[in-house]
């Protein structure tokens, strides 16, 4: 390498530059971590596959030990009747309105705890009162706010929406609050003597640099969300509206355990898809800033 | 005691070209910076007296904890000096850092047309200007690289072209080659002396390193730690080009590094 081009023997030698670029741009990191697609996906699904064997494996073992065998039926009927559920309009309406209501609560969460977080991160005075207050309301579980937003509401979504962006617009603000906060030193140095002031140095330094933080503060927010929405749909019962928690609620009724379990599925699904494409969007960030490992 | 040290009249390429009236010079008048307060209190900086004529490339070396980092972050105007005055004369100031300091989410191009994007010029002129500054740096072809693809020795060319790209009059170095290897940082001293030798740039670049300093200045500011004070400046009467390990470099090395032994020993005892 380098090794047979003493530099200064040929210091002079026109190209010995370009020739120690060269060999500098062979030093620069390779872009190993572009594994292949399939690779990444097979990485990522084998886990998850190995742990569906392993949670039917101990169900089924439960059912044929004969526990309840009654009222819980095994792997095999709670799939059947997802399967049966699946061909009705009414688990997909229902998949509709619980689906509306998160991207409704979540975009509004999103817009309400950026707009926070952005106006908190700028005056400093607010940020610690505000800090705490929101500490605070991240150990306070959302389903507490229910008899609150009932009595304000009355029985209606707008109850649902409200609890959902207690529970979630904190995170949300948090992430990007942490982030403006995180932003490292160097770099605003290096912007402010680029000449980068107030609002530009804002759109062009701060924010990107507290992307990373605000992705991992959606991502807990969207967590609450999920949560908040739940627990709201079992208790708002709302006429007319069947979502996923009215079905849940309505097999409670009828003791209909095999439909419940099937409802719990869905719910879990629905809640892992999205977390995924959270993870997913973290992972494209880590690897533009080349902060991903080879693994990821 | 403070001892004055005048500017001495550098026979220089870089006085040569228009490099007219008072616009790159920077002069400290008896500046001290001391951080903190009451028992714990830090002089960085003891009445710093220095005068920088525009155009030159003056070194400052001293052991660590010289304040060498803080008396350019005054001169940038990222702290205010304690007592004494600080001035550049209206002079626009770019800065290097020991770290490139490139922002992670974008591109080398990205990272300097955002400082062209901060004087305000146009996307057409912005894209222009990059190239330039890019083959200047002799990046063509790795500007759409992010900094993590590219090897230390590149990131530190994409963020000289970055202070380029501001357009100043005065440009701080602190200890930007530090961090690389011997090879990397021997072409980067030649970059340098060509980039800046086309130029009327003025330069105050901070080093731990006598020979580098000895290597690229004008002139070469000794200080002594704890705090900071100006004890010896050496002109550099050595013709360009100059390599590194070269006879007059040397001599002037040692005879630089011999000052900063006794600085040291005085200051042990």
């Amino acid at each position: 390498m380098p090794a047979n081009l003493p530099p200064h023997v040929e210091a002079n030698v026109p190209g010995y530059v370009e020739k120690l670029t060269y060999l500098e741009s062979l030093e620069a990191p390779s872009d190993r971590g572009k594994r292949r697609l399939a690779a990444r996906v097979w990485s990522g699904l084998w886990p998850v596959g190995l742990a569906i064997v392993i949670v039917l494996a101990v169900w089924q073992l439960i059912h044929l030990s004969g526990w309840k065998s009654q009222i819980f039926p095994g792997p095999g009927a709670t799939l059947s009747n997802l399967w049966h559920q699946l061909q009705t309009g009414l688990l997909w309406h229902a998949i509709g309105v619980t689906a509306e209501r998160a991207v409704l609560g979540f975009g509004l969460s999103v817009l309400i705890g950026a707009l926070i977080g952005a106006v908190v991160s700028r005056i400093k005075p607010l940020r610690a009162a505000v800090g705490s207050l929101i500490t605070g309301l991240q150990t306070l579980p959302s389903i507490a706010w229910f008899p609150f937003a009932i009595i304000l509401f009355g029985i209606s979504t707008t109850a649902i929406l409200f609890v959902i962006i207690l529970g979630s617009a904190p995170s949300i603000a948090n992430g990007l609050i942490a982030g403006v906060d995180y932003t490292p030193p160097l770099l605003l140095k290096a912007g402010k003597m680029m000449g980068l002031r107030r609002l530009s140095l804002y759109r062009y330094l701060i924010l990107p640099a507290s992307l990373p933080a605000f992705v991992a503060g959606l991502k807990q927010g969207w967590a609450f969300a999920w949560r908040s929405l739940m627990a709201g749909e079992l208790l708002v019962i709302i006429a007319n509206q069947p979502s996923l928690g009215v079905l849940l609620s309505t097999d409670q009724d009828q003791s209909d355990m095999a439909s419940a379990t099937a409802i719990i599925i869905v719910i879990l699904i629905l809640g892992v898809i999205v977390d995924q494409l959270f993870g997913l969007a973290d992972g494209a960030i880590r690897r533009r800033w080349g902060l991903a490992g080879e693994n990821s | 005691m403070v001892r004055q040290v005048n500017s001495v009249t550098v026979t220089d390429r870089r006085t040569a070209p228009s490099v007219g009236g008072t616009k790159g010079a920077v002069r400290l008048t008896a500046v001290s910076k001391v951080f903190g307060r009451g028992s714990s209190a830090v002089s960085a900086l003891d009445r710093v007296t220095l005068k920088v004529p525009p155009g030159e490339f003056t070194c400052l070396i001293g052991a660590s904890g010289c304040g060498k980092s803080t008396l350019l972050s005054l001169v940038a105007g990222l702290e205010q000096p304690t007592s004494g005055e600080v001035s550049a004369a209206g002079a626009k100031v770019a800065f290097m850092f020991q770290e490139p300091a490139l922002f992670p989410w974008l591109t080398a191009a990205g990272n300097v047309e955002l400082a062209l994007r901060a004087r305000g010029l146009g996307k057409a002129e912005r894209r222009q200007r990059t190239a330039e500054l890019l083959e200047t740096v002799r990046l063509t072809g790795f500007g759409g690289k992010r900094p993590h693809q590219l090897s230390g020795g590149m990131r530190q060319r994409v963020a000289l072209a970055r202070a380029l790209a501001q357009d100043a009059d005065v440009l701080l170095m602190d200890e930007p080659f530090g961090a690389l290897d011997a090879m990397t940082r021997d072409v980067l001293h030649d970059e340098l002396d060509r980039i800046c030798g086309g130029r009327a740039l003025t330069v105050l670049f901070v080093t731990h390193n006598v020979r580098e300093a000895v290597r690229l200045g004008d002139r070469v500011i000794v200080l002594s730690s704890r705090p900071g004070r100006v004890i010896a400046s050496y002109d550099v009467p050595i013709e360009r080009p100059r390599r590194i390990d070269s006879a007059p470099v040397a001599e002037l090395a040692a005879q630089v590094t011999d000052r900063l032994r006794e600085e040291m020993s005085r200051d042990a005892s």
